[in-house]
């Protein structure tokens, strides 16, 4: 916590936080449905914290809203990050906690799909792949030190 | 008296031989009593003293020293040379001896008949013969208690003793543990260091001894009797170690080293110790570690994630410049201030360069708080950074960027506003005066918002440093709020605008009356465009309404120097009686927010003769005329109405009235307050402008539900409200006139009028009279007439007026409640048997509300009602009991009545009120959660809400009925109680881990349905919770 050279990126770029979202007289109103939308699933992980910094993925330009699409009709959600540098060596526990937000968050009948940025890290394949496969993202849960970390990115920061 | 030593010697006895220790209490009661003396007390005790058994020794010293103990205060000083002599040479003698002999002396340092020199002698065996850290822990408490007695009393004598009282000391407490000693020692050593004690070559032994604590970490055992906290340890150990200068060679690498700690409580601890330390110290003391402390504040602001880390290292950097700050400068020794300025300058400088990385923010808070130590600090770094702030934001295009360093340069000039020199130096920003303007105003016309915000902030920064704008720059300044306030259409640049606008006018006073005023007049008064097209006209009338919303608000907020506000207001009358006149076609809307700019002027502006007479003289009597004027021209033809004879426009007038006859000019309020009550009793219209009225006013004759009713007939009645803000909201001290005739008036009008803002304001009017009324039988007779008249009128079920009687009822219990008079209760009483009522159950369930809340017009603190604090509590305790064998014997179908005005009542009550009645409702609680009405539902649920998050006992225990009941209510048909329920399983997610494991399971499946509720405030509370229970038990998470 206290030595900087653990850290990978010291100085990273910040990006402004976007507000909360506006409420609309048709979100007050009883009868109407609000479908899911993509600014929805945004708001779900743009809070999310990074393993290192005490910021939030949207502060650190990880997640965009425009790279998240949701079709609640099809009960899709697809979600593309992209790691500060091409090397970072918390791409998987970064993609692990979306994906892990997202199972927590959202109704059954979704088919979630978490994956890096084309063409932003060295070894996007692998990770995607490894985001991408069920049995593995469950094995991962399994490990309680991985699960850890997974849930701290989670916690609502308190300070 | 040889019976007496008898007696003496029989009790020695049985206290020495017979172990018997109460006796000791006896003898000392009589020595006290004169009945023996001390000399016979060790003559009978000779033989004990001399035993060649050293637990006989022992007893015998405590025999002598437990009556010590308590009559210390009676031996004379020949007495105590004696036993100290004694005492001192039994301070060699076996070990089991030593704790008497410990607790005589410290009984004699406490004697006022101490002989000089015996302090130095008693310490001196004492520190050769006694080695304190092997005795027990009462002992070496009694070590430091005689320390501390006699530094209290011989502190002369004791620096007699010279360097050898600290070594002695330091010998004694070397190794302390238990941290009530340590208290206490620590105290001796703040003692040593503040009153001059000389440490000779004992400076570093006392810092080590004691340094060796730091940083503390101690936890309380549980249930600890002796209540010693880790925070007062730490402040004692703070005081000793800060204390001197002398210990700055040894504290400041001490510091270093902590700071590099992983556990944060010891480097809060270590960046506070070096923030007070600092404060002591001088140049000298510190140039050989600047170095090593930049290096670590730097890490610790750059890096930390905690905040409390954060801002307690810059406190201690702004101690530390401060310090270096106030060093005498002499022609050999190099400028340690700007040594270490270069440092700081030469870590974060560049990083401001880097408007969008990270680091940008840490550096500006740490050169922030470098400038704001010292006007020379200040003047060295804004030297340093401002041009190259400067130069970037004008190199830069991007607007994200240029906010960024906009925002920097604005925190520049805040943190030198308080460090600002007293004498006319140059000020710090002078020199940059000329580019600084130039980018605000460059930012002001940019079209990003963001941008124009935090430019009007900057604005407002530089305008509070004194003498820096030229009045050139001000009125270029106005321009720009002016253009910005007509034509930005966003609400918050907008807001922004008109809050930098109010500082500035407030300083700048001339500049706003001449240009803003004038200005926003004319288009105040503009009419909208006509426009052919039917699309556009709307969203010019849209637009043009926005802007006119702009400019009464701006109105508002620049008027807090009665000059301004003898300007703005004129204008603002205009706007109701163009409006009235209709003149100028404007909107309801735009007259009631004309209302609240009057009202917010009258809130802001200064009290003075000025203003009030301003107010009181020409505001509301126009008012009133207007008012009245509409009120009769609405009576006339029923076609036409103006605005002014609206409900939402007199209902916006009467804060601008009461406020006025609250906070301004007592004298002047009272003559309005007669003019008012003469208008409307006598219909006196002398004081109103252009009192050209007809003959027919009768303010407060009420047409009675029993007359036939046409339209426009309550007209003149409604206006009873404005008399709201005439009479109601006086000081107590001011006199109503005529108050017997009005209260019989309004009583008349609020039980017999069918209008319904008419009767609600005359009773309202009605209760605020009576709550200030004083004290007596005049006052009794109006409460007495008007319960039996309000009793009657309910107690027919048939009368046609049940509804106005309530409602009188209510208001007056509300005022009767607040000042705790005693016939409250018999208006509650009475509300509470309406609980039962077919007709007016349910209004009873809601009058509770009503009179356990504020409410905002009368009756409360800002109209100086006599409010008793604790009302609520009192009237809950007094109450709560009814309330539930009201609901335990109603009938089934009453008791959502009761539940609702339980919900009612508890909602209202403070949170530690809460909590403790809680145990005694929760099950009524629980039931109102099961009732079908949501609007229990709704109220119970809020007012459980704030209760979870400190949960008393007494829910844990009815957890299971908790949990189910509202796990059924996320499934309910209305919305609000859906989220309601949801907040409340998200605070049960902070209950002790232990009681609600067992409910996640169930708790986490249940919330997978609200995931999906079609409502999307809904599924955001649901995820919310549902985060929160999936942390629960969770490596990581709770």
């Amino acid at each position: 916590m206290s030595a900087g050279s653990r850290l990978e990126n010291a100085n990273p770029v910040i990006f402004q936080r976007s507000g909360e979202r506006l409420l609309t007289a048709s979100e007050e109103d009883e009868d109407v449905h609000d479908p899911i939308d993509d600014r929805e699933i945004f708001d779900l992980i743009r809070s999310i914290n990074d393993p290192e910094h005490p910021l939030s993925l949207e502060e650190l330009n990880v997640v965009e809203q425009v790279r998240v699409k949701v079709n609640d009709a099809e009960s899709t959600v697809s979600v593309e990050f992209t790691p500060t540098i091409p090397h970072c060596s918390m791409a998987t526990l970064i993609g692990l906690s979306i994906k892990v937000k997202l199972l927590r968050a959202l109704p059954d009948r979704f088919k979630t799909d978490v994956h890096i940025t084309p063409g932003t890290h060295a070894s996007e394949e692998a990770v995607n792949k490894q985001l991408a496969d069920k049995e593995r993202v469950a094995a991962a849960l399994e490990n309680s030190s991985l699960l850890e970390v997974v849930n701290q990115c989670l916690s609502t920061r308190k300070i | 008296m040889a019976a007496d030593t008898t007696t003496l010697v029989s009790l020695v006895e049985e206290f020495v031989s017979g172990l018997q220790d109460n006796k000791a209490r006896d003898i000392a009661t009589a020595v006290k009593d004169g009945k023996f003396t001390v000399l016979q007390l060790v003559e009978a005790l000779g033989h004990s003293l001399t035993s060649s058994q050293p637990h006989t020794r022992a007893r015998g010293v405590q025999l002598l020293s437990d009556v010590l103990q308590e009559c210390y205060a009676n031996l004379t000083e020949k007495e105590v040379t004696v036993l100290i002599s004694f005492y001192e040479n039994r301070l060699k003698d076996h070990y089991v001896v030593t704790p008497p002999v410990l607790h005589g002396l410290r009984a004699l340092t406490k004697c006022t008949a101490l002989p000089s020199g015996s302090a130095v002698s008693m310490l001196r065996s004492l520190f050769q013969d006694v080695h304190v850290q092997s005795l027990m822990l009462a002992e070496r408490s009694c070590v430091y208690n005689m320390l501390i007695n006699l530094m209290e009393t011989r502190e002369s004598e004791l620096k007699g003793l010279g360097a050898d009282f600290v070594f002695g000391f330091v010998q004694s407490m070397d190794g302390e543990r238990d941290p009530r000693n340590l208290l206490l020692a620590f105290q001796i050593a703040k003692s040593i260091i503040h009153r001059g004690y000389d440490l000779g070559k004992f400076t570093e032994e006392l810092f080590e001894v004691t340094s060796c604590y730091f940083p503390i970490d101690f936890t309380p055992p549980p249930s600890d009797p002796h209540g010693i906290t880790k925070d007062e340890l730490i402040q004692a150990l703070r005081a000793v170690l800060t204390g001197t200068p002398k210990f700055a060679e040894f504290l400041l690498p001490l510091l270093i080293e902590k700071l590099d700690s992983d556990v944060q409580s010891a480097k809060l601890d270590s960046l506070q110790t070096l923030t007070s330390c600092v404060s002591q110290y001088e140049h000298k003391d510190l140039a050989e570690f600047l170095e090593g402390l930049w290096v670590s504040l730097r890490r610790e602001v750059f890096q930390t994630p905690s905040e409390k880390i954060e801002s307690a290292g810059l406190t201690a950097l702004t101690a530390l410049t401060s310090c270096l700050s106030r060093s005498v400068l002499n022609s050999e020794s190099e400028d340690t201030l700007s040594t270490f300025l270069d440092l700081v300058l030469k870590d974060c400088k560049h990083h401001l360069c880097e408007p969008d990385l990270k680091l940008v923010w840490p550096s500006t808070k740490l050169l922030q708080a470098a400038c704001g130590a010292s006007n020379r600090a200040s003047h060295i770094i804004t030297a340093a950074v401002m041009p190259s702030l400067i130069e970037q934001y004008n190199n830069r295009t991007q607007c994200s960027h240029r906010r960024t360093l906009l925002e920097v340069i604005q925190r520049f000039i805040q943190s030198v506003k308080s460090s600002q020199p007293s004498e006319s130096e140059e000020t710090v920003f002078g020199a940059f005066r000329q580019s600084l303007c130039g980018i605000v105003f460059s930012a002001l016309s940019e079209t990003n918002s963001s941008l124009q915000i935090v430019a009007t902030s900057v604005l407002t920064s530089l305008a509070q440093q004194a003498g820096l704008l030229l009045d050139s720059d001000v009125e270029l300044a106005v321009d720009h709020l002016t253009r910005l306030l007509l034509t930005e259409e966003d609400d918050r640049v907008s807001l922004a605008v008109v809050e930098c606008a109010g500082s500035l006018a407030e300083l700048h006073p001339t500049v706003f009356i001449t240009k803003l005023i004038p200005r926003l007049k004319t288009e105040i008064f503009a009419e909208p465009m006509e426009q052919d097209n039917n699309n556009r006209e709307a969203s010019e009338l849209h637009s043009h309404h926005a802007m006119r919303q702009r400019c009464l608000s701006a109105l508002a907020a620049i008027s807090t120097q009665p000059s301004v506000v003898h300007e703005s207001t004129p204008v603002i009358l205009e706007v109701l009686s163009s409006a009235h006149t209709g003149s100028v076609i404007f909107t309801v809307e735009e007259v009631v927010l004309a209302c609240h700019s009057l009202q917010r002027i009258a809130e802001h502006v200064e009290d003075t003769e000025e203003s009030g007479q301003c107010f009181h003289g020409v505001v509301i009597p126009r008012m009133l005329s207007l008012a009245l004027q509409a009120a009769l021209q609405g009576e006339g033809s029923t076609g036409c109405h103006s605005p002014l004879a609206e409900e939402k426009v007199l209902t916006a007038m009467v804060p601008v009235i009461s406020t006025s006859c609250s906070r301004l000019q007592p004298m002047l309020a009272a003559q309005t307050a007669s003019k008012a009550v003469s208008l409307f009793l006598d219909a006196d219209v002398s004081f109103l402008p252009n009192n050209s009225f007809p003959a027919n006013i009768h303010l407060l004759k009420a047409h009675n539900v029993f007359q036939k009713q046409h339209e426009g007939s309550w007209t003149q009645s409604q206006m009873v409200c404005l008399l709201i803000g005439c009479v109601c909201s006086l000081p107590r001290n001011v006199e109503v006139p005529q108050i017997d005739h009005l209260l019989s008036q309004l009583e008349d009008m609020s039980c017999t009028c069918g209008h319904l803002l008419s009767y609600t304001s005359a009773a309202k009017c009605f209760a605020a009279l009576v709550n200030k009324r004083s004290q007596g039988d005049s006052l009794d007779t109006v409460i007495q007439r008007t319960m039996k008249r309000v009793c009657g009128e309910l107690d027919s079920t048939s009368s046609p007026v049940r509804l106005q009687a309530f409602t009188l009822m209510v208001w007056v219990a509300k005022a009767l409640l607040l000042r705790y008079h005693p016939l409250s209760t018999t208006m509650t009483d009475k509300l509470f048997s309406l609980l039962d009522d077919a007709e007016l159950g349910l209004m009873a369930a809601e009058g509770f509300s009503l009179l356990m809340s504020d409410s905002d017009d009368v009756l409360n603190r800002a109209s100086h009602a006599d409010v008793r604090i604790m009302y609520r509590q009192r009237f809950f305790s007094e109450n709560s009991a009814k309330l539930v064998e009201g609901f335990n014997a109603a009938p089934q179908e009453k008791k959502a009545n009761y539940l609702k005005a339980l919900s009612n009542i508890v909602n209202k009550l403070p949170k530690e009120v809460q909590v403790t009645e809680l145990p005694a409702l929760l099950s009524l609680l629980l039931e109102a959660l099961s009732c079908s009405d949501q609007g229990v539902q709704l109220s119970t649920l809020s007012c459980l809400e704030p209760v979870l998050i400190d949960p008393p006992p007494a829910l844990i225990q009815q957890l299971e009925a908790l949990v189910s009941r509202l796990l059924v209510l996320i499934g309910s048909s209305a919305m609000n109680v859906r989220i309601a329920a949801l907040r409340c399983i998200r605070a049960l997610s902070g209950f002790p881990a232990h009681e609600i494991l067992p409910f996640r399971a169930r708790v986490l499946r249940a919330l997978a349905q609200p995931l999906d509720d079609k409502k999307r405030l809904v599924r955001s509370e649901a995820v919310q919770a549902r985060g929160e229970w999936f942390l629960l038990g969770s490596p990581g998470g709770r």
